[in-house]
């Protein structure tokens, strides 16, 4: 199967409120806050990790979570966040965040 | 409630600036006759200096970052500040009257993710609009820059102040916006020029002109609903603030200098010499402004209009106490809803009773 890469786009504003992170989009001015496990994933969207390894090492071992539960979670969360242009998602390593962001808009 | 209000309550618990407004330069190239600076430099913040204001701010919790002036673009360095603020991510919003933004500027903007742009508009007609910012041709360029603005898909709004120079082109104004597929916003408020002189008041516009606004639905939305008696004040208004000024939202002049308000000129530090955090935490008057809750008002505590009132706390500073009145909202609660505020109603009190010491001549 293959692997998901994710990256977070240039084109967001961010930033920790009383331990939940707030994210606005600037394309087209959608707000959220993420819970505790989402802001993880949202903090290790490199675009070099695979979400896979995300999921196994910073959400099933860290939070207990059963492995087929936290994918299923974490991909719902990634395709809803991507829809957005929020995160930037892709088969392979995403380098250069700036300018598939500027394209994910 | 929204998201954003709830983000707003959490800010406003935890004592965050959520919201910072900076001037990176009192300059401009207009010059317009409503304009509350003086815009000489006497010593703006280099780029270093705003940089690192910048990076205390998003350590300190700001979210929404205003880039104001003066003229933004008077500024060599401004896209380069814009750029950093967004590698910090705040939300950037930036104001301007967009002469200088052509197709690159305008690019430029989009790339960096700026979340608004908000662009000064006076008329849609060129006499009226260049008399009043005192700059030939800007409205046409103002007009071209909301145009290569809006062709990178950026979000435009339109700004006007509503003056006795400008108010019978307000519905022309509005039209403008709509060809041009931006939003508007209008706002009937001319404040005093921040060294206290009040000459500029002249040019805010008659009552009758604030009856016909609040009857505009294209304006106020539901009129009837925007117009209906205030609700009755109870506890939680009385223990409640009426701005977030102080509390949630702070203004950073381009010489350092922080205010509760772009609209409240009560200093409270300066970031060259202190840490920005120090000002937001134990600033002696920062403190004070958000220690004043609506029931400390000398006034307006006994208003009926104090639970909806849009009473501004810098204008009631620059008319002598920010725990009394702000007189141009007093107008506005009673032009919205016909109910004369409590400061009104002293005002014509004491106006009727007459001077307190007579001397009559006697009748034989």
């Amino acid at each position: 199967m293959a692997e998901t890469y994710i990256a977070k786009s240039t084109a967001i504003a961010a930033r920790i409120l009383g331990g939940e992170m707030m994210i606005m989009s600037a394309t087209d001015s959608t707000f959220f806050t993420l819970n505790e496990v989402a802001t993880v994933i949202w903090q290790s969207a490199d675009g070099r990790t695979p979400l896979s390894e995300i999921v196994e090492r910073r959400i099933c071992e860290e939070y207990e979570i059963e492995p087929e539960v936290a994918r299923r979670d974490a991909q719902e969360f990634v395709d809803a966040l991507s829809q957005h242009g929020i995160l930037l998602v892709s088969d392979r390593p995403i380098l250069d965040s700036t300018a598939k962001g500027m394209e994910a808009q | 409630m929204t998201l954003l209000g709830e983000m707003n309550e959490k800010a406003h618990a935890l004592g965050i600036p959520l919201s910072v407004h900076i001037d990176v330069t009192y300059r401009c190239n207009e010059r317009c006759v409503h304009c509350y600076l003086e815009h000489d430099d006497k010593g703006e913040m280099t780029t270093q200096e705003i940089k690192d204001v910048l990076d205390q701010l998003a350590e300190a919790g700001v979210f929404f970052l205003v880039f104001s002036g003066g003229e933004v673009f008077m500024r060599r360095d401004f896209l380069e500040l814009v750029e950093y603020a967004r590698k910090l991510l705040f939300n950037v919003k930036v104001k301007t009257n967009g002469v200088m933004i052509h197709k690159a500027e305008a690019g430029r903007l989009r790339e960096l993710g700026v979340e608004q742009v908000q662009l000064s508009v006076y008329s849609h007609r060129p006499e009226v609009h260049d008399a009043i910012t005192k700059l030939p041709g800007s409205l046409k360029r103002t007009v071209d820059s909301i145009k290569f603005l809006k062709s990178q898909g950026l979000k435009v709004t339109l700004s006007n102040v509503l003056m006795t120079v400008n108010r019978g082109d307000e519905r022309g104004t509005r039209a403008l916006a709509k060809e041009l597929g931006v939003a508007y916003t209008l706002d009937p408020t001319v404040t005093p020029k921040m060294d206290g002189d009040m000459s500029i008041l002249s040019l805010r516009v008659d009552e009758e002109n604030l009856d016909e606004l609040f009857q505009d639905d294209e304006l106020v939305g539901d009129v009837e609903e925007y117009c209906k008696p205030p609700a009755p004040v109870d506890e939680d208004v009385m223990e409640g603030y009426s701005c977030s000024a102080g509390h949630t939202a702070c203004y950073i002049s381009p010489y350092g200098d922080v205010f509760p308000c772009v609209q409240f000129p009560l200093p409270t530090g300066n970031v060259r010499r202190q840490k920005f955090s120090d000002i937001w935490y134990r600033s002696p008057q920062m403190n004070e402004v958000r220690s004043i809750k609506v029931k400390d008002l000398t006034v307006c505590s006994s208003c009926s209009h104090a639970g909806s009132c849009t009473r501004c706390p810098g204008l009631a500073y620059m008319e002598g106490s920010m725990r009394g009145p702000s007189t141009s909202d007093c107008l506005k609660s009673y032009h919205r809803t016909g109910i004369p505020s409590a400061n009104m109603l002293r005002k014509a009190q004491m106006a009727s009773s007459g001077p307190l010491v007579q001397i009559l001549p006697m009748v034989v």
